[in-house]
């Protein structure tokens, strides 16, 4: 969102002969103060390809790539609450199991049929349906989550913590009330599952092995995430969404009720929180009450990374996260669980509000 | 004196534990301007705040075109055809200048020919469109936010101190600005220090002192007598209670 503000100085100074006089470390450095998302993925690129070899590189590259798509999906819900309202909401874990529970329904039992097909057509019967439903129910029970749980705490961040790690609770045994307490087995839809080869006569990426799914996390998490850069800069929802994140007073000052607004991004959030849980519970292809209750930490990784309540920062954040964890896993498996961790403990010794911050004026 | 557009009967108001307002009579006749005078911390900010519904009223009614609105959210007393410059400006930084204007076009997209007449009032907000309210200069800023109320035609609005620092030439742009909105018939209750500018544009005035107002009248009335000046905006005024 400050995307515009920070890299204006750059802009500014761009008549011709003051560029070029320019060195590439002053261009570097540049990028590094005003692009630091860019300048972080794109070291982060460079380290890795250096380390390992190629075709592993780009194999694991697409993977934290789908693994980050998937990632900001659970993320964004949150960072928008957040910035938004500043409320810090828990239970953002039982949405995503909630979302995973109610897609993997779909998938496993009512539209099981149609997941089974080969073709993927077919199997869009069933998939479209699924997303749609975890993002219903997640919306929906978090509309009535937030006039019961929410709306009661509105300014009290330690009440908050409270209020919502108990309505995590409650919902996660309300899942174990409704699907039962043993964990659940979803299998992809057929044309969804497995891999396929590259060709061996390309050159440079032939012969490697794709994991299907993986495309696809990449391709739906880039198209939400377009969508919302769409929502979030050209409408007048996006505007007021930006607007209230600076300030709430003057956004009713200009007449619009911030609570409907907050309301309708909470419920968003939680729909968004539901699309992420389906498509983590077809790439987990199990599930449990629990599931996103375990994302949780890598959730606040990722919004605190990226600078809270920032979508775009949220966006970066989520890849790198998702790509970290699959160069250090590949490189030093012990270390991997220490590699998110520290990499949000490295760019906030460096940036202290986040890769994109969002700052209230 | 016209008909009233906004009358404030016994406003009580409080700030956290302290009593700020103590009962405020106030009268905004109908497409003049109203200067609001008063010493810092007399309470004229908490006046317009709690006009507009942010700060809680305690007591008393405000009555806006024949409506008690002293309960109403701020969001409807906004779409009622109030707007609010609060001193802070509040405009939204992070946002372009455009999109400054578009929020506050409430009903829709904004009208071209009051655009192109804001434009020519504040020409830097046309040079600036789509630059972040954020880096304009605190000239600018004011224009954007004086703009901002009167993007759509407005009943009454409510300025809180527009000229606090800045420079002598914005302060004529934005006396300009004031005198062509009274000329188009729009209510304006003015918060001032600057007894100079509100001289020149206000028509009635109210003094305020320790959460009460304590004087009202006709600004030439004020203007005219050193003695009521010195009284009520000099040193007099600590003394007042």
């Amino acid at each position: 969102m400050t995307e515009e503000t920070t890299a204006m100085p750059m802009s500014d100074t761009g008549s011709g002969s003051e560029r070029e006089r320019r060195s590439p470390i002053e261009w570097l450095r540049d990028q590094r103060d005003h692009r630091a998302h860019l300048f972080l993925l794109a070291i982060m690129l460079l380290a890795s390809i250096v380390v390992i070899d190629f075709q592993t590189w780009l194999v694991l590259t697409i993977s934290g790539v789908a693994m980050g798509a998937i990632l900001f999906l659970m993320a964004s819900g949150m960072t928008l609450t957040f910035g938004l309202m500043s409320v810090l909401n828990l239970a953002h874990g039982a949405f995503i199991s909630l979302g995973a529970f109610a897609g993997g329904t779909v998938l496993a039992f009512w539209l099981d049929g149609f997941a089974s097909s080969p073709s993927f057509l077919i199997n869009l019967v069933a998939i479209i349906p699924a997303l749609l439903f975890a993002a219903f129910i997640a919306g929906v029970v978090g509309l009535v989550f937030e006039k019961l749980v929410i709306k009661p705490v509105y300014g009290d961040h330690l009440k908050q913590i409270l209020v919502t790690v108990g309505g995590s609770i409650i919902l996660m045994q309300l899942i174990e009330v409704i699907w039962g307490p043993n964990e659940i087995p979803v299998t992809r839809p057929e044309a969804l599952s497995g891999a396929f080869l590259v060709p061996e006569a390309l050159p440079l990426i032939g012969g490697i092995v794709l994991e299907k799914y993986r495309l696809v996390a990449v391709v739906l998490g880039l198209a939400i995430y377009a969508g919302m850069l769409w929502v979030i800069d050209r409408t007048r929802i996006g505007i007021l969404i930006r607007a209230g994140v600076e300030s709430r007073e003057m956004v009713e000052v200009q007449g619009y009720r911030i609570h409907l607004l907050f309301l309708g991004v909470f419920i968003a959030g939680s729909a968004l929180a539901g699309l992420g849980g389906v498509m983590w519970g077809m790439y987990k292809e199990l599930l449990t009450p629990h599931m996103g209750d375990e994302m949780m930490i890598s959730v606040i990784v990722v919004i605190i990374l990226g600078g809270l309540g920032s979508i775009r920062g949220c966006f970066y954040g989520a890849l790198l996260v998702g790509l970290i964890n699959l160069y250090i896993g590949f490189v030093e498996p012990r270390l991997a669980a220490v590699a998110t961790v520290g990499l949000m403990v490295g760019v906030l010794m460096w940036r202290p509000q986040g890769l994109i911050p969002v700052i209230k004026v | 004196m016209a008909e009233p557009i906004l009358k404030l009967s016994g406003v009580k108001a409080d700030i956290d534990q302290y009593h700020i307002l103590h009962g405020v009579d106030l009268v905004v006749p109908k497409g003049e301007l109203t200067v609001l005078l008063g010493r810092n911390g007399a309470g004229k900010s908490t006046t317009l705040r709690t006009i507009m519904g942010l700060t809680t009223l305690t007591g008393g009614t405000v009555t806006y075109q024949g409506q008690d609105i002293s309960r109403w959210p701020t969001p409807k007393i906004a779409r009622a055809g109030i707007a609010f410059v609060p001193e802070s400006m509040g405009i939204f930084g992070l946002l372009t200048v455009r999109e400054n204007l578009v929020l506050a076009a409430v009903s829709g997209p904004m009208d071209e020919a009051r655009l192109q007449w804001i434009f020519d009032l504040f020409p830097p907000l046309k040079k600036f469109w789509d630059k972040p309210a954020g880096t304009l200069s605190g000239g600018q800023k004011q224009m954007l936010a004086i703009a901002r109320a009167v993007i759509e035609p407005r009943d009454l609005l409510l300025v809180d101190e527009p000229t606090k620092g800045l420079a002598p030439a914005i302060i004529n742009d934005l006396a300009d600005a004031f005198e062509q909105l009274k000329e188009q018939q729009v209510s304006i209750l003015l918060v001032e220090q600057n007894f100079n500018f509100s001289r020149r544009l206000g028509q009635t005035v109210a003094v305020m002192n320790d959460g009460a107002v304590v004087h009202a009248g006709t600004m030439a009335e004020l203007a005219e007598n050193d003695e009521l000046q010195q009284d009520l905006l000099g040193l007099g005024l600590g003394a007042h209670q």
